[in-house]
């Protein structure tokens, strides 16, 4: 029997875990194509560098700019036995394509009957931060997360990264990665063998006792900055990372609301119609006989994601915005 | 290209009476109320879906569309699964899940009617991607309307599959109207084949009125794309007798009768018909007989989804998902 001691692991980042998750699944199953926009290059953001070398053009697929054709392309494959990993460069481009995802990949299956098999992932890039505004920076998983038969995934570290991409492409459903550019060079341990992260688990990434905080994707890691600071001042967050959206694993989250009686709920994506109120009216259905406040939630503000890097600072959600509705949130009482 | 046997011949015949028929009694029915729908009737455009499928073998796959039980049942459809489904029961092709504008079999190579023009077109792709993919010799056909040349998926999807000489045919139904506008007010050029040259790929335009010409020109897109030499657009030019939905259809005043009656004059059943009465591989007799049986087949079809279940409230969660993971 292994035990994790014996697991080699080493500090890799987030960019180089959903390679080797990639990488792996590939080595182990022909079916797995990879196919998008500059791909054989390594796409823009370096993810795919060392694909073609071991795979081959038969396998790293460049497409040419055509979201609906290449998602498009990714569901007639996947419904006709084989497995493709779709990638959609930025998660604004989602658009593009949305109706070969929203309305073919995610209902054939349901329209079928039951006889279609969908092993359809998609990867894409979600964040703000760098100024490259607002049609290369969203975070629009809230409207993934509202279809039926999609599963939507958000990993927040490489360990997370590593082992929800593989637990994707392993799926026999459309399931969509939304990774965080920003991200990219976030280092952690991660072992060198493939693993699994079942779709549909939420992670308690840190136990604390006064207040439950929800944090998405990069979120995770402002939550954890946050911690430092309120553990100072006697305030002990407890962080839980959902890693899947949809499925959602509302027990593990409501769990922990019922024993801190306080939530919050962090995305990097716009406040408003965000994923964040679904998750919050889910816990309080849920905890709502323990809650000592209302569940908060932290999203962006209303507008698209500006340019400037001193409007940019101010719109996305960090460590700060954290710390200061926790305080608040702490020193409510019923 | 010689010309097709007689089997052959009277292979198209079948198909498009048994579409016919089909739509003609479901038509009626639907109308009268009995059936939880309405229909985007095939009738007129038999050849198309007859001629193509006529050259497909069960392991090719088809995208449809709105208007799709002609393909369905060109393709290897069973009249009993179809009304079922029609008719909203569990023991439908689709469980009742799906309608008439959803229809399917995966295991005959159906990926599905459509209920968005031109949804289809990316997906045939994506499997003619697969067959190459996997080293299988099928191929893809996607039917789609004049209509759906407009949309984006189209010229997205006729790109992708001439760059990289995908075993696919893309068979466009030019019946002349996307829903109610005419051609002429949806797109600028007369031939929709012409566009398969931007694309760099073969583009044919076919006497859609005539299941032979139809079965030739597919004969060759089929064996182009089997060899590894890429796609063809066929455009085939038919007429769609009824309304865009339904027989009464909406009553929108946009087409003269004397249009109507000028395809009708040329209606690609009874040419057929009397093409093979001529050649002496059909009499009149056995013509009015393959009728009655498909017509008593279409009724027995009928009593057995009326008398089947609809599908339990409980189905309304299952198949949203696949459950296990392989």
């Amino acid at each position: 029997m292994t035990t994790i001691t014996e697991i080699q692991t080493r500090e890799i980042s987030y960019l180089s875990a959903i390679s080797e998750a990639i990488t792996q699944c590939m080595r182990e199953d022909d079916d797995v194509f990879l196919v998008g926009e500059d791909v054989r290059l390594g796409s823009v953001f370096h993810v795919y560098n060392d694909l073609l070398a071991e795979f081959g053009e038969r396998r790293i697929v460049d497409s040419p700019i055509s979201e609906a054709g290449l998602m498009g392309l990714g569901v007639g494959a996947a419904a006709t036995g084989t497995r493709p990993v779709v990638d959609i460069m930025f998660m604004d481009f989602m658009g593009i394509a949305l109706d070969q995802l929203v309305n073919q990949a995610a209902k054939m299956k349901y329209m079928f009957g039951g006889k279609a098999r969908l092993p359809l992932t998609v990867m894409t890039m979600a964040g703000a931060g760098g100024s490259i505004a607002a049609q290369h920076s969203q975070s629009l998983e809230a409207w993934l997360c509202h279809v039926p038969g999609l599963k939507v995934v958000m990993p927040s570290g490489p360990y997370e990264a590593k082992g929800l991409v593989r637990s994707a492409i392993r799926e026999d459903n459309p399931v969509v990665v939304v990774c965080n550019k920003w991200s990219l060079g976030i280092m952690g341990p991660v072992p060198e063998a493939s693993y699994d992260i079942p779709l549909g688990q939420a992670h308690v990434v840190r136990e604390g006792s006064d207040v439950s905080v929800v944090a998405l994707g990069r979120m995770v890691h402002e939550a954890m900055a946050a911690a430092t600071i309120l553990a100072a001042e006697g305030i002990d967050i407890e962080i839980l990372d959902p890693r899947t959206l949809s499925p959602l694993d509302v027990e593990t989250l409501a769990t922990s609301v019922r024993k801190t009686g306080r939530g919050l709920v962090v995305h990097e994506a716009v406040r408003f119609g965000g994923i964040g109120g679904e998750i919050a009216a889910a816990i309080q259905e849920e905890a709502f006989d323990w809650l000592e406040a209302p569940i908060m939630r932290i999203g962006a503000p209303f507008s698209p994601v500006p340019f400037s890097p001193s409007l940019e600072k101010a719109y996305v959600p960090n460590a700060d915005t954290i710390v200061q509705t926790v305080r608040h949130l702490h020193a409510r009482r019923v | 290209m010689p010309d097709p046997s007689a089997e052959v011949l009277l292979d198209l015949y079948r198909r498009m009476v048994r579409i016919r028929l089909f739509e003609e009694v479901g038509g009626r029915v639907a109308e009268d109320g009995r059936m939880p729908t309405v229909l985007h009737l095939y009738i007129g455009q038999e050849a198309v879906a007859a001629g193509v499928c006529a050259n497909l073998r069960p392991d090719d796959q088809i995208t449809s569309t709105h208007r799709g039980h002609g393909h369905f049942i060109a393709k290897g459809g069973q009249y009993r699964p179809m009304f079922s489904e029609l008719f909203g029961r569990a023991n439908g092709a689709c469980k009742g899940k799906g309608g008439s504008m959803h229809i399917s079999d995966i295991d005959l190579g159906i990926l599905g009617a459509n209920g968005i023009v031109g949804g289809g077109i990316p997906i045939a792709v994506g499997a003619a991607f697969s067959n190459k993919y996997r080293g299988s010799d099928a191929v893809s056909v996607s039917f789609f309307g004049d209509g759906a040349t407009n949309e984006g998926s189209f010229h997205e999807a006729a790109n992708m599959a001439a760059l990289w000489k995908l075993p696919c045919v893309l068979v466009c139904e030019n019946n002349f109207y996307g829903e109610w506008t005419p051609q002429h007010l949806h797109q600028a050029i007369e031939y929709i084949a012409d566009r398969a040259a931007g694309y760099g790929m073969p583009g044919v335009v076919v006497d859609g009125m005539d299941a032979v010409a139809v079965w030739s020109a597919t004969q060759e897109a089929v064996r182009r794309a089997r060899a590894g030499e890429g796609p063809t657009l066929l455009e085939c030019r038919t007429y769609r007798y009824f309304d865009h939905v339904g027989m009464k259809g909406l009553r929108i005043a946009y087409r003269s009768q004397e249009e109507v009656d000028s395809w009708k004059a040329r209606d690609p059943i009874q040419a057929l018909e009397a093409r093979l009465v001529e050649a002496g591989a059909l009499s009149a007799e056995e013509a009015a007989a393959f009728k009655a049986e498909t017509l008593a087949e279409i009724d027995e079809a009928i009593a057995f989804a009326e008398a089947s279940p609809f599908p339990d409230p409980a189905e309304l969660l299952t198949d949203v998902y696949t459950e296990a993971t392989s």
